[in-house]
């Protein structure tokens, strides 16, 4: 670094092109990240997918699910794009429909395991000890046990049970959540460890600051970028559990449509053979979806991971 | 007069699993009000560690303070309260490093990080901390301030950040400033410019400074009073002027005889022969001996203590010992 030419000036040491001194960090990694195209590619399609679902069914004439018998399991046809199903109804909205049930239930579960894996795996760093050691060897046991499994336990244990299928969607939710936090705390806690031996954290304790002020205006913000790539992935990972969980009839149960549930119909040799378009659209929704999250989030990774800035 | 800091039979060490390394051995310093201190030494020799008691950090790094105590004004800073620590630092003693790049948080505003210890330490408002940002920022010799205050750390050279490190230590008016090598990462020029700064902050406030480097220019240029560190013992010290005039120690004169003198051409840079011990393998002896030209028989076994030669320095060394050397 030129540091005697830059003092000289005795002013900031920036491009001349550049005006504005205040060009912030993110604003350089949203640069770098729209110079990624496979990530915008990605993102893109996750977009579409969301606008489509949420939006796609107000223009479908077909949403309130009618049953008609006298229109069961047609092939695709220009009434209806996608076919028909085994009661007669839309596969294109119904996939939407399901698209939003999967997504959401995505959406919702990363944000609670975001949450509770980041409040974790903050407390475990920063204050180690026993709490750490505490929080630490629950998540590795929850991380021992294979996920999967674990959620066809529970799923069988909830349809043992009789849980409503109403309230079933939530309580995936949660499973999926319960899941997913030791890993996500995992990584925040080796990051708040790796933090703390920063030298602006030893600043920190030099210039007197309160804990609080450690944790919320110097930790976090630096936290921030590793936890939006991992929320991202998350998501890709929450829908494709959910999707297996349903599609084996552990999760989201029928009426509510779900990708998952909807792909049941390959479990059917007839179908399977005879009749893609009932499982082909769902099985083809969550592939492009998760793919989509997933090659976003490597390309934020790219531009965010700590690991690789500077 | 009243010592601000005194450091007494210091001892810190790190338990590692190759051993016990003696960081810091039995180490007595005393810093007076007004007055700049400098600790010098090769490195490894622990003055960071010294440091780093002074401040609590000991804990932080891995390490224990084993013995001795740490006199601040009247209070033991090493029986003090992470709570009571914490009012301290930043507020009555202040530090900065050598690193000014990696100082600083580097997704926070410079104003953001500089408000932080007056609204802590002064609880200043945020308006008004940022008001007394700009002031601090302009009195550490930045012009630009108002802009200064806005950009990130990344976009600043190291030597604006080290004025930013000192404004920052600098602004709950502490009476003691420690600087670890404050100016090893920088430019020659910047060097220069920062020292200036450091004495004149100095002078307008009253403050002392535990200055620490392994630089002697820089000790000639600051120093009211010298340590000689080597091996985590001190091994000389006294008055600037005595010491810099009439060097006891031989590892003392060795430094001076390695140290570069301004426009005055030498073929060869002297330099001391052989290397820093390695403090795992320390054994009852004189620590610099293997490296000593005047090496004796005592030496080999002996630890010689820090002892007072002439007026105004001390020195621990068997030279030094006549009597007890036959004794
Ligand atoms: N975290 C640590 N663990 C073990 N040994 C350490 C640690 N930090 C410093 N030391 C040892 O303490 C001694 C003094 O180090 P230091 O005070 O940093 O030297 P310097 O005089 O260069 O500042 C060195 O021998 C070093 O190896
Ligand atoms: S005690 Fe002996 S070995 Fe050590 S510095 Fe003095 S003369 Fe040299
Ligand atoms: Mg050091």
């Amino acid at each position: 670094m030129t540091i005697a030419s830059s003092e000289t000036a005795q002013g900031i040491k920036v491009n001349k092109n550049q005006s504005h001194v205040r060009s912030s960090l993110w604003r350089q990694s949203f640069r770098r990240l729209v110079r990624n195209k496979l990530a915008v590619t990605g993102f893109a399609v996750v977009v579409i997918m969301f606008l489509a679902c949420f939006i796609g069914p107000f223009f479908s004439p077909y949403t309130d699910n009618k049953i008609n018998m006298a229109l069961m399991n047609h092939a695709p046809y220009a009434k209806h794009w996608l076919g028909t199903d085994t009661l007669g109804r839309d596969v294109l909205t119904r996939v939407l429909q399901a698209g939003r049930i999967s997504l959401t239930v995505g959406l919702a579960s990363m944000v609670l395991s975001v949450f509770i894996g980041t409040l974790l795996g903050i407390i475990a760093g920063y204050y180690r000890g026993v709490v750490d050691q505490l929080i630490m060897r629950l998540a590795d046991l929850l991380l021992t046990i294979p996920s999967l499994p674990l959620l066809f336990i529970i799923g069988a244990l909830l349809s043992e049970w009789k849980v409503p299928p109403d309230y079933r969607m939530y309580i995936v939710m949660l499973m999926l959540s319960i899941v997913s936090w030791p890993g996500l705390a995992r990584m925040i806690r080796g990051q708040m460890l790796s933090l703390r031996e920063r030298e602006f954290m030893q600043a920190t304790i030099v210039l007197g600051l309160s804990d609080r002020r450690k944790l919320f205006r110097h930790l976090l913000p630096n936290l921030v970028p590793l936890i939006i790539v991992i929320a991202t992935l998350n998501i890709g990972g929450a829908i494709l559990s959910e999707s297996v969980l349903s599609f084996f009839g552990l999760g989201v149960m029928p009426p509510t449509p779900t990708w998952g549930n909807m792909i049941d119909a390959a479990n059917n040799m007839i179908d399977f053979q005879e009749r893609p378009w009932l499982w082909l659209p769902p099985g083809f929704s969550i592939f492009a979806t998760v793919i989509a999250i997933n090659i976003f989030g490597d390309g934020l990774r790219d531009v965010l991971d700590p690991k690789q800035k500077r | 007069m009243k010592d601000l800091l005194s450091i007494d039979h210091l001892q810190t060490f790190f338990k590692t699993e190759a051993g016990t390394v003696r960081a810091v051995d039995d180490v007595s310093l005393r810093i007076k009000p007004g007055e700049t201190v400098c600790i010098v030494g090769e490195s490894g020799s622990g003055k960071s560690i010294t440091a780093m008691s002074v401040m609590g950090l000991i804990g932080n790094a891995g390490g224990k303070v084993e013995g001795g105590s740490i006199q601040f004004q009247d209070r033991d800073l090493l029986k003090l309260s992470r709570n009571e620590l914490r009012t301290i630092r930043g507020h009555e003693i202040a530090m900065i490093f050598q690193e000014p790049m990696s100082s600083l948080n580097p997704v926070l505003k410079i104003g953001e990080q500089v408000i932080e210890p007056l609204m802590e330490h002064l609880k200043l408002s945020r308006k008004a901390a940022r008001k007394r940002a700009i002031e601090l920022i302009k009195q550490v010799g930045i012009s630009r301030a108002e802009q200064i205050i806005d950009a990130y750390p990344h976009e600043l050279s190291g030597g604006m950040l080290q004025r930013v490190m000192i404004a920052m230590a600098i602004s709950c008016g502490p009476k003691l400033l420690i600087a670890d090598e404050p100016t090893t990462a920088l430019d020659v020029t910047i060097q220069a410019q920062i020292l200036d700064l450091l004495r004149s902050l100095k002078e307008e406030s009253g403050m002392s400074i535990l200055l620490i480097t392994h630089d002697l220019g820089v000790v000639a240029e600051m120093a009211d009073y010298v340590a000689v560190m080597y091996a985590g013992k001190i091994v000389e010290q006294g008055e600037v002027e005595a010491i810099f005039a009439n060097p006891k120690h031989p590892y003392t004169k060795g430094l001076l005889r390695s140290k570069p003198i301004m426009n005055q051409l030498r073929d060869e840079l002297y330099s001391i022969p052989g290397q820093v011990p390695n403090p795992l393998e320390l054994t009852e002896s004189c620590y610099f001996h293997d490296r000593c030209e005047q090496c004796m028989a005592i030496c080999r076994t002996k630890q010689p203590e820090l002892i007072p030669v002439g007026d105004s320095q001390q020195a621990a060394c068997w030279l030094y010992e006549e009597e007890k050397r036959y004794a």
